[in-house]
């Protein structure tokens, strides 16, 4: 075991797939001789040269559509998209040509590669640049998308995703990059589309995602001292989703509470309501709450900023109430 | 590999080239220099200010610094018609500065404060001043090339003669919207100004390293019938004018221009960022080529007396003193802020 940064653990995750297979190329801007404007991806030009990482023009649409044309024809890129805001510049290589081309051409053209990106907010950075976006992603037939919460499951699901034979949208939380967790020694390999059961208590089920998994546990935690125990998932994939441990929980607390930071309309946690409403309307006690941030840009200023994003008090205060 | 056939890490080191001395007989009036000097000096003033507001953990979020560039904001700003357009990246404290929008509004806005010059939404990033015709900062590279030409054709169809400028790095020659924007003012003739700061890096990369021209923004001029001016962008002179000649070219119906201005910044990109990417000589020389003390040597050249300039640089310094000292003893924005000005109405509210 060994303690690493998630920021760290990026640089890991890359590398032990470029070592595994050296088809895996990667490519996105500052990403190689500064080592990654989150200085996420240090050390990844001097290992493996710039033949295998290359830092790109200022050219969002040509990273993505090389990534594209590469894996078309044999390689398995990973391309960075430095901000997740920066996607509205690319979105046509993603939802049009990248997410579309194995069914338009029925089978004959696959894309695997992966697009990790820094998602979400917390750094004050503003209305462009701290956008939780994994709800546009998933809104697209043909991507794949993932959103890990721990260095170790951000190194098992990028191996997991580079493996993959599919388009994989990796977002990486931007706030969580200065994290730590355990990683164990050896080669680390996940899967997509599994949701982890974090800790268990009878009275509801939270589901979060990236940033709000810590948050979601804190409220939990808080919530512990005074009597209300809840189970807490990590989704940790939104495409494929792991509907069945959903399923399973809310079967045994019957109460479900999303926890999410993409704004409010359309965001991932709607989904998860629909499927529960449909499936698992009968083991329900109580009506399914969504905590999100509000439908609204967010603002720059430290106070603006955090009254927007769900954090530890809003979850706690808001499952209390609606627990009764 | 990179793009430009160097081999890879073989820093181009680009040297400013001396300052042009003849620049001193321009045709430039005196009232004009000055109000570039003191331009420069608000902009410096500023920039350390909020550096040091920085250093003492007050300053959030991100900010792009334009230490080193004062000379062309402050030339378009004296170039400019109060009542033209400008459009700038996110590294645009000077460009707003060069406006007129005084220094109390942006330093509370990064201060993230109520009385910021957008309430603490925007931050460095996004600061905008729609009365100083500054029409915004903007944050994903090469958006605003595009947008400053609908407010040239604005202008247009609207009869009056306002010209747009947008500002933008080297760095964002490279992305499409720049190539776009160029072609369709150049078709449509639209009175848009396209200047680009080349300080030769992107974030952290040097442009040589991703681009196969030498003038990144000069060089693609001719793939859209254009004629490009390549200034000393820390010369004051040298690029106000370039500034009136394309000005007044807009003006008239004549199209777009291109200015790429040759520039440099005295620190790293963002202000979390040392710059140590940067060969010590080519830091040396740039910091050497600092457009403020040239041209406070030039305007003594040209007879203005040290006792005007000083107090100038006095006047500049204790407005930025009562400007950092009124931001900081200034609220955070209340809470309601939040849920204000998504909507015309005023509000934010998607339901009943
Ligand atoms: C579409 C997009 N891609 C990437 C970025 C991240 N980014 C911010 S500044 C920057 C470098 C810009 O370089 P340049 O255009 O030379 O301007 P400078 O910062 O040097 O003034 C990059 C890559 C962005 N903001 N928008
Ligand atoms: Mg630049």
């Amino acid at each position: 075991m060994a303690e690493l940064t998630y920021r760290e653990a990026v640089a890991a995750g890359i590398a032990q797939e470029m070592r595994r297979d050296p088809s895996v190329v990667f490519l996105g801007e500052d990403v190689g001789g500064a080592g990654g404007v989150f200085k996420t991806t240090a050390g990844l030009l001097e290992e493996f040269g710039p033949d295998r990482v290359v830092d790109t023009p200022i050219s969002e649409q040509a990273i993505l559509g090389a990534a594209m044309g590469a894996a078309m024809t044999g390689l398995r890129p990973i391309a960075e998209i430095m901000f997740a805001d920066f996607f509205a510049v690319c979105w046509d290589f993603v939802a049009n040509e990248i997410a579309k081309s194995r069914y338009m051409t029925d089978g004959m053209v696959g894309c695997p590669l992966v697009i990790r990106s820094g998602n979400g907010a917390g750094l004050r950075f503003g209305a462009q640049h701290s956008q939780s976006i994994e709800n546009w992603a998933m809104a697209v037939p043909g991507v794949k998308v993932v959103a890990p919460s721990t260095p170790k499951d951000l190194i098992g699901l990028m191996a997991a995703s580079v493996r993959d034979p599919d388009p994989v949208l990796l977002f990486e939380h931007k706030a969580l990059y200065p994290s730590k967790g355990e990683v164990p020694e050896g080669e680390i390999v996940d899967e997509l589309g599994k949701a982890r059961v974090l800790r268990e208590g009878s009275d509801a089920t939270v589901v979060a995602l990236a940033l709000m998994v810590p948050r979601a546990l804190e409220a939990a935690d808080r919530l512990a001292a005074e009597g209300i125990h809840l189970t807490v998932i990590d989704l940790r994939s939104l495409v494929p989703l792991d509907t069945a441990t959903i399923l399973r929980s809310v079967a045994q607390t019957s109460r479900l509470f999303t926890v999410e930071e993409n704004p409010r309309l359309c965001g991932w946690g709607a989904e998860i309501c629909s499927i529960v409403s449909e499936e698992a309307f009968w083991d329900l006690d109580g009506p399914i709450v969504r905590i999100t941030t509000p439908h609204l840009p967010l603002a720059s200023a430290p106070n603006l900023e955090d009254l927007a994003l769900p954090d530890a008090d809003r979850i706690a205060a808001t499952i209390k109430a609606a627990l009764g | 590999m990179p793009v430009s056939g160097a081999p890879y890490g073989a820093h181009q080191i680009v040297l400013p080239e001396p300052f042009d001395e003849s620049l001193k007989d321009a045709p430039i009036d005196l009232e004009t220099r000055i109000e570039m000097f003191r331009k420069q000096h608000q902009i410096r003033q500023l920039e350390k200010r909020l550096y040091t507001l920085f250093l003492e953990g007050l300053v959030r979020g991100t900010s792009h610094q334009s230490m080193g560039m004062e000379a062309t904001s402050a030339a378009f700003g004296a170039a400019l018609r109060p009542d033209d357009y400008s459009f700038n990246t996110y590294r645009g404290h000077g460009h707003t500065v060069a406006r007129g929008v005084p220094p109390e509004p942006i330093i509370a806005e990064l201060l993230g404060k109520a009385t910021g010059l957008v309430g603490g939404k925007g931050g460095s990033m996004h600061l905008t001043s729609v009365e100083h015709g500054m029409m915004g900062s903007y944050a994903i590279i090469g958006a605003h090339l595009c947008i400053a030409n609908g407010a040239a054709w604005s202008a247009k169809l609207r009869g009056t003669d306002q010209v747009a400028v947008a500002f933008f790095g080297d760095g964002a020659t490279n992305i499409g919207a720049f190539h776009e924007a160029v072609n369709y003012a150049a078709n449509y003739r639209l009175g848009t100004i396209f200047v680009c700061e080349n300080n030769l890096y992107m974030e952290y990369t040097p442009i040589a390293e991703v681009t196969p021209v030498t003038h990144p923004a000069a060089d693609r001029a001719p793939a859209y019938g254009l004629d490009a001016a390549i200034v000393d962008g820390n010369d004051a002179d040298a690029v106000y004018l370039a500034a009136r000649t394309a000005i007044e070219r807009a003006r008239t119906g004549g199209g777009p221009s291109i200015i790429e201005a040759k520039t440099y910044r005295h620190g790293g990109h963002s202000r979390a960022d040392p710059g140590k990417y940067r060969p010590d000589p080519e830091v040396e020389a740039w910091l050497e080529h600092d457009p403020i003390p040239m041209y406070h040597q030039r305007l003594l050249d040209l007879g203005v007396g040290e006792d005007r300039l000083t107090a100038i640089i006095q006047e500049v310094a204790a407005e930025i003193d009562r400007a950092a000292e009124a931001a900081k003893s200034a609220p955070e924005p209340p809470a309601e802020a939040l849920w204000t000005n998504v909507w015309a109405n005023g509000g934010s509210q998607w339901r009943n």
